[in-house]
């Protein structure tokens, strides 16, 4: 370690002598030429998009393209507001992620304490070998599983209500189901791999603590009250500060496939920002609404990223993003 | 004197009451959750081994009522769809992949040299993007109207061949190789690239392994874009595209079944679709069980910082 600040002061010492720009660049030119592929990468891909924002403020139409369509202001957003659309969107994707990030992680550390309890090495191979599967798998499958066990007709879900002599249901027009059915999904789909994170905090765990507690009696309640949740709090603050930056952000892939691309009888409760920004690119052409809600998300992300981010460093500095 | 300690720890275990309780309470509970992640599986596995009269007479199940092979034969009768499809998803893959690994691993390894002067910019140059978007709308526009990627496998190729947070997970693995390496080599004058080639590349294949496999696994899965890009009346549409197209659209089905010699009202479009999840799936979850460590590995890994 010392040598190596050494080597830095040496290297800044240099540097002031010369003092040129060119050295500096000299001296990194490899590196920086490593780095060239991604940074063209992300200008391509992430930084050229974003000027097109600019589609939030003017009405856009085909033949005019981006520069001659008309300006129009705030009034793409102020239409968002006056339909409802705009807190509604909101409204769904916080919501679904509120879900996701609070049950997801106390499904997580709950299978995590409980895989620790297990002793057979091969049931607990096994166990998390099947329970990572549905983290493997496209959406388009989880789509397909959904209707397997959903679907009016052949479903196996009315199969059983039938079999018990009830009357079968039409899931797929009955938009109350849908926050059960998305939520449910996303914990079959991510708890298994989640717990991973967890676990591996608690094989951190100094097994002499485990063992002082055990000599001075804590049963086994006792020792998961207060030594293994108590070790897994800051994980789970972090893990969660770091997911609700994302609050805002939904899981397009998971809802559209679970949901299908047209069924607007679902809108109402299964609609996410993401899906209307889909749908008013690919069915409505409204590319104008599309990206006023798109620049909503991506502002309002970004402010409450710096909060969470804000809250991290407060709590412990090393784990802050910036 | 370690496994001495673990015997006693777990005698000492078995006689608690408490320790019995939990511990059985563990063996139901995760026995009850792995058995819940694998029952749908095995019910797309079933349905697609079923006939499609009886799978219209009582719905889909895990075990054939009546056993049928008729969807597969309907499939690889004419195997050119699905051939094409895999060929498609293989090519697609293997050249990200490898594409896409050179390039996260050198910039991982240039950001986390720490005498590297411009790695805080580039850092949060890569990072930023992460915060902030364009959008899909913009998006969309850019690689069909700028880059004119419609309709071609490019436009599924190359926004898959990297992510900051494989970046930032290649960093992670790179800092737990001392810089000292890198220092005695370069006073031994070796530049910066033989560096990576010759001393980081080797030491780091646990860390290529597990970001390869990430990025092979986002584009066997990926549909996303293929969805956006490619239309479907494309002749050869990668996997995912191609049982997307079968699930949601009673026509692709047809259009599958057309080639044989199948009357259209006999097609079995229930069980098909089962059938051609099963083919494209298939490979995934029999190759997984062997990799999943290195999944493991990644996340562990990645979620250390951010």
């Amino acid at each position: 370690m010392s040598v190596l600040t050494e080597k830095e002061s040496s290297m800044d010492l240099a540097d002031k002598r010369t003092g040129s720009w060119w050295k500096k660049f000299k001296n990194n030119r490899t590196l920086l030429i490593m780095c060239l592929p991604a940074i063209v990468f992300f200008v391509i891909f992430a930084y050229l998009p974003m000027p097109g924002l600019y589609l939030a403020f003017i009405k856009y139409n085909y033949s005019d393209g981006i520069f001659n369509s008309p300006f129009v202001g705030f009034e793409n957003f102020r239409f968002l507001v006056i339909t409802g659309d705009l807190w509604k969107l909101t409204f769904n994707t916080v919501a679904y992620n509120l879900a996701f990030i609070l049950l997801g992680n106390v499904l997580q550390i709950f299978v995590a304490v409980l895989l620790n309890e297990l002793r057979g090495k091969w049931f607990k191979k096994i166990s998390q070998t099947l329970m990572f599967l549905p983290h493997f798998i496209s959406a388009v499958l989880i789509g397909l599983i959904a209707y397997n066990i959903l679907s009016y007709d052949y479903g196996l879900l009315n199969g059983i209500l039938q079999s018990l002599g009830m009357e079968p249901v039409k899931v797929y027009s009955t938009p109350n189901a849908w926050p059960f059915i998305i939520v449910l999904t996303y914990l079959w789909q991510a708890t298994g791999y989640g717990s991973i994170i967890y676990f591996a905090a608690i094989m951190g765990l100094d097994n002499e603590v485990v063992e002082a507690s055990e000599i001075d009696g804590a049963n086994a309640f006792q020792r998961i009250r207060y030594i293994v949740l108590p070790w897994l709090k800051p994980t789970f603050i972090i893990l969660l500060l770091f997911s609700l930056g994302g609050v805002l952000k939904g899981n397009f892939g998971l809802i559209y496939n679970l949901v299908g691309a047209n069924n607007t009888a679902l809108y109402a409760t299964t609609d996410i920002i993401e899906t209307y920004v889909f749908r008013s690119l690919m069915t409505n052409f409204n590319f104008s609404l599309g990206s006023a809600v798109s620049l909503y998300q991506s502002l309002f992300g970004f402010a409450i990223v710096l909060t969470a981010n804000w809250l991290v460093r407060k709590l412990s500095p090393e784990n802050s993003l910036f | 004197m370690g496994v001495m300690d673990e015997k006693m720890q777990n005698t000492r275990r078995t006689t608690d009451r408490s320790s019995l309780f939990i511990r059985g309470f563990s063996y139901v509970f995760i026995g009850a959750f792995s058995l819940c992640c694998l029952l749908p599986f095995l019910l797309v596995l079933g349905t697609s081994f079923t006939s499609e009269a009886s799978v219209k007479q009582s719905g889909f199940n895990f075990w054939p009522k009546e056993f049928s092979t008729f969807a597969y034969r309907i499939v690889l009768e004419n195997p050119t769809q699905i051939l094409g499809s895999y060929a498609v998803t293989i090519g697609i893959t293997v050249v990200g992949t490898a594409i896409g690994l050179l390039i996260v691993a050198m910039t991982g390894y240039a950001l986390q040299r720490p005498d590297f002067l411009f790695r805080n910019k580039i850092s949060f140059f890569i990072y930023f993007t992460t915060l902030f978007s364009g959008g899909l709308v913009p998006f969309y526009l850019l690689m069909t109207q700028y880059l004119h990627l419609k309709d071609n496998y490019l436009a599924i190729l190359l926004p898959g061949l990297l992510s900051p947070f494989l970046i930032i997970m290649m960093k992670s693995f790179v800092r737990s190789i001392p810089h000292a390496i890198t220092e005695s080599a370069k006073i031994d004058g070796a530049g910066d690239f033989t560096i990576f080639v010759k001393l980081i590349l080797p030491m780091t294949t646990p860390a290529l392994a597990t970001i390869g496999l990430f990025i092979a696994l986002g584009y066997w899965n990926e549909w996303y874009n293929s969805m956006l890009f490619l239309s479907s009346d494309m002749q050869f549409r990668p996997l995912q595209l191609y049982l997307y197209n079968v699930v949601t659209k009673a026509d692709a089905i047809r259009n599958s079944a057309a080639a044989s010699n199948v009357p259209l009202s006999d097609v079995p479009i229930e069980t098909m679709k089962m059938a051609i999840a099963v083919i494209a799936t298939g490979p995934v979850i029999l190759f997984y069980p062997f990799v999943q460590r290195y999944f493991i590995k990644g996340i562990t890994v990645g979620a250390v910082k951010g």
